[in-house]
């Protein structure tokens, strides 16, 4: 039996082609390997192994063959798509994402419907209305979220690679603690149409890869306009693989010094430094920056995202789809109440009530405007230190993956954890997160690098560049 | 003391689109199978998008302008929260705060003077579905949901119903002149919601409550809604009572209203701007695009119709009731110089050939001839070849058949008799039969006209009745 664990698309395509194995027996070795650990590990809501075999009939497309997984926040025509929430737990999707189908057009091979934290809301996967994903390195500690999922789907080959979604660092957060690699480009460059919203003036697909060489051959096939999403960026698909360049020399890199204060552990800033010296060594200029703190964002992130999801979850009413209460109701609306108020977790209800309230008349110029108030003066101070340097580079989290219960009585843990990625997701900056080595307890660092707008092709040209230089 | 009413109106109007607001359901959904126009952006699914629809955008602007709006340049999608079982995505996409249009008027005609109606805005969002109640069920049908609407709010400047019902006939004759909106309000694509309060007459001040009437689907129920609304508050007044801010719905269709939920304060709608669609940018460019396909309206038009032909300003009201009626004039008219005859196409039109239609209760798209055939039949008379009274049977005959005029008078021989011998040889026969008339003839005034009578009837009535007489005349004289 072949190792699936660290493989790749391409590596993957050339053994197809030597012959040292067959689709199907690659399919079959991913089967495996997820009846061996999932029962542990969790990172799956659902299997679809009948879907992945049926696509084995498509062969030739770029993705054909290559087992794969997706977020349980994409909708999947004819799967469950319940975005790990109890009130959707029945629910079959009758339409495609536009996601869904781009990966069905090339060939996707998918396996399985990943865990997450139920609609996104966390940092952990601990908030799954279903069941809590492990850290692989150490399964007592958790995954990271919301894609937890995903990211233990590929970092144990249980997947080769997978789509996740991001909102603040539910891409990076969960690669980095995993030790695999997370992107998320541009806001819009990837539909959202079909992804369960969660704060849509946030919300971007994402990928989780075990190199770079695949985040840029999946975002090719993954982007292009959508007339289906308002917010879609109206271009054409992107062009990044065949036009990865690893050349370093003369890069500008900004290193904020707000992102390797005392706030972050040591551990993770001496991993992050030596990263750095392989840039400098390799030619790059490293520019210290000095941006807005972040912890503007954890406030700026919390009021926009809430006040979205509170106006987001309420279609799911129970009316028309999702968990019906047995309650005798006397009105339609107490009805509606009961449905909800039985089907969501309490993290979904928590959001909706402090969504709701800062959304308030009287509340909102004091809440919701500012917060975008504030944000804008984010996107502007990313524009000006983007006038100095190509790329920002700094740590994904804060710390290592907490152990498990962590979010226990910690309404915030989410907010607070993903303090190093808020700022970039309200600017809709493109990113990545790179493993970079582990701590003393052998728990995976991640480093990510934040492009300009539209700047996919400088971030991961800066990501190959460093991954041709440490493999 | 005497009262008076203070009446606001917010009209929705849906417009005619190919596809619903924010998703690509066909719109023509009426008296369909339910949920047959369903998708997962209007039956709100989990991740579905909206994205705004540009026809129904532009005629949004396009009816702004009409009535005089001005133009947010930057406008913008709001969400408006509320739960409701036929509200699908738990909020409706609305305008907020930069409707598309604000600060318009509506002119109406009373008592011959022109009166403004100040618009405080228009906006564009989307409607919700419906609910139907069976017994104990509740069904619900998602063919309307997601379909647009114009929301069009006045100032509270009406002071009746009269009033009212001149904006709301003047307001639908515009959007059909626009073919914005077939305005059918039998298919419900245009519904009225009256604000209304009471105040003593002379007060300049607004009263501190305002009734709510919401859902009237006609106009004549919106008049008997006012007269009624006007009666019970001032009832109330007179006893010392404020009438309650509330809403209200109505009873039946006779006016009367129903109390439906006391409104302490305003709704807490939670409206923020909709994440999903980025705002709404209209250049100078594009408004001025958008206003060359306006055309002229109902009022212009009447005016231009009066001046251009010499028309009554009744006649031309009734020209202009509708843009084809107009134009199916004015086609009538199109190679003919002389104004004397053009006033006297209209009054054929007007007359004859809308009231033929108006006893069969049909439309002008049912007329069997095409507009230049009335301008030939009434020409025919004008220059003396046909009599007025056959003309009038050849009309019936076209209105009947279709056939030309020309031909009917030939097929039938009505064409005038205006030779002066052989008017002369049938007036010498008619004095010769009745000779105990012209015995009379110095006496009796009316012989004359009895012996013209006379040659009409062995005419057929095809005789030229004026050279028949000066014939009769040259004979006595």
């Amino acid at each position: 039996m072949m190792e699936t664990k660290g493989l790749t698309i391409a590596k993957a395509k050339e053994a197809f082609s030597k012959g040292e194995y067959t689709s199907q027996e690659l399919l079959n070795a991913h089967i495996n390997k997820i009846s061996e650990l999932d029962n542990k590990l969790h990172a799956f809501v659902d299997t679809t192994f009948e879907q992945a075999a049926e696509s084995l009939e498509v062969t030739g497309k770029p993705l054909s063959g290559i087992p794969a997984s997706i977020k349980d926040n994409f909708n999947w025509k004819g799967t469950k798509t319940t975005a790990s929430s109890n009130i959707l737990k029945n629910y079959i999707s009758p339409y495609n994402a536009t996601v869904t189908e781009r990966l069905i057009e090339n060939g996707g091979c998918l396996v399985g419907k990943t865990n997450m934290d139920a609609f996104a809301h966390g940092s952990s996967t601990e908030t799954s209305d279903f069941f809590t994903t492990l850290n692989p390195y150490n399964e007592e500690h958790v995954a990271g979220g919301s894609s937890g999922g995903s990211a233990v789907a590929v970092a144990t080959g249980m997947s080769v690679y997978a789509i996740g979604s991001e909102t603040a660092g539910s891409v990076r957060g969960p690669a980095s603690w995993c030790g695999v690699y997370g992107f998320t480009p541009t806001y819009g460059r990837i539909s959202r149409y079909g992804v369960i919203a969660m704060g849509s003036s946030l919300d971007r697909p994402g990928v989780f890869t075990n190199n770079v060489e695949d985040a840029a051959l999946l975002l090719d096939l993954l982007s292009g306009k959508d007339e289906r999403d308002a917010t879609s960026i109206q271009e054409p698909a992107m062009d990044t693989a065949s036009n990865l360049d690893a050349t370093l020399t003369g890069k500008r890199i900004g290193i904020p010094k707000q992102y390797f204060d005392d706030r972050i552990n040591k551990e993770v800033i001496a991993a992050i430094e030596e990263a750095i010296a392989v840039y400098k060594k390799a030619g790059a200029e490293i520019i210290e920056l000095d941006l807005l703190d972040p912890k503007y964002s954890i406030a700026v992130y919390t009021v926009v995202q809430r006040s979205e999801v509170s106006s987001n979850l309420a279609r799911i009413d129970g009316i028309r789809y999702g968990h019906y209460s047995d309650i005798e109701a006397e009105t339609i609306l107490d009805q509606i109440s009961y449905n909800r108020g039985e089907g969501f977790g309490n993290e979904a209800k928590q959001r909706s009530m402090t969504g709701a309230y800062t959304l308030s008349a009287g509340y909102y110029d004091a809440y919701y405007k500012k917060a975008q108030q504030v944000r804008t003066l984010i996107i502007e101070d990313f524009a000006k230190a983007f006038t100095k340097v190509d790329l920002i580079l700094g740590p994904t989290m804060p710390e290592t993956a907490p152990k498990l219960g962590v979010t226990k009585n910690n309404p915030l843990f989410g907010e607070l954890a993903d303090v190093l990625t808020e700022p970039s997701a309200l600017a809709g900056l493109p990113c990545i997160s790179i493993p970079v080595g582990y701590d003393s307890k052998g728990l995976p660092i991640g480093m990510q690098l934040i492009g300009n707008q539209f700047a996919e092709q400088d971030v991961l040209n800066a990501a190959y560049g460093y991954q041709q230089l440490t493999i | 003391m005497k009262y008076e009413p203070i009446i606001g109106l917010e009209v929705h109007l849906q417009p005619k689109t190919k596809s619903k607001m924010f998703c690509g359901c066909d719109a023509d959904y009426f008296g369909k199978q339910p949920n047959t126009h369903t998708c997962p952006v209007c039956l709100g699914l989990p991740g579905a998008l909206p994205v705004p629809n540009e026809e129904a955008l532009d005629k949004c602007v396009k009816l702004a302008l009409a009535l005089n709006c001005k133009i947010n340049k930057e406008s913008k999608f709001d969400r408006k929260n509320y739960f409701y079982p036929d509200l699908p995505k738990g909020y409706q996409i609305s305008q907020y705060d930069l409707p598309l249009g604000y600060e318009g008027f509506v002119e109406i005609d009373i008592d011959g003077d022109s009166r403004r109606i100040r618009l405080t805005r228009i906006h564009i969002e989307e409607d919700t579905g419906k609910s139907l109640h069976e017994g104990d069920l509740t069904l619900l049908d998602f063919n309307k949901s997601g379909m647009p609407l114009l929301e069009i709010v006045t100032e509270p400047d009406f002071v009746d119903e009269i009033e009212v019902e001149q904006f709301a006939k003047r307001l639908r004759q515009i959007v059909r002149y626009l073919d914005i909106s077939d305005a059918d309000m039998e298919k419900g694509q245009m519904r009225f919601e009256l604000n209304m309060s009471v105040r003593e007459t002379g007060s300049k001040e607004l009263p501190d409550y305002k009734v709510e009437v919401k859902n009237i689907g006609s106009i004549s129920v919106l008049q008997k809604v006012i007269a009624f609304e006007f009666k019970r508050q001032t009832e109330l007044l007179e006893k010392g009572e404020k009438p309650a801010q509330e809403t209200r719905g109505l009873k039946d269709m006779t006016g009367e209203t129903l109390s439906q939920r006391v409104k302490e304060d305003s709704e807490d709608y939670r409206y923020f701007p909709e994440p999903d669609i980025p705002p709404i940018t209209y250049s100078d460019e594009k408004i001025e695009e958008i206003k060359t396909t306006i055309g002229e309206l109902p009022n212009e038009k009447k005016h231009r119709f009066i001046d251009q032909y010499n028309l009554e300003p009744s006649a031309a009201e009734t020209l202009v009731a509708t843009k084809r009626k107009a134009d199916w004039f004015e086609d009538s008219i199109k190679d003919i110089s002389d104004k004397a005859l053009i006033a006297e196409i209209a009054k054929w039109y007007v007359g004859d050939v809308i009231g033929l239609l108006k006893a069969d209760k049909k439309s002008l798209s049912s007329l069997k001839f095409p507009p230049a055939d009335l301008a030939k039949l009434v020409s025919l008379v004008k220059e003396g070849k046909l009599t007025g009274t056959l003309g009038k049977q050849v009309l019936a005959k076209m209105y009947k058949t279709g056939d030309k005029p020309d031909d009917i008078v030939a097929a039938e021989g009505l064409e005038v008799v205006d030779d002066e011998s052989e008017l002369k040889a049938i007036a010498q026969k008619v004095i010769d039969e009745n000779p105990k008339v012209v015995a009379d003839i110095s006496k009796n005034p009316n012989a004359i006209k009895f012996l013209l009578g006379q040659i009409m009837k062995e005419t057929r009535g095809k005789a030229n009745p004026k050279t028949a007489e000066k014939i009769l005349e040259s004979l006595f004289a």
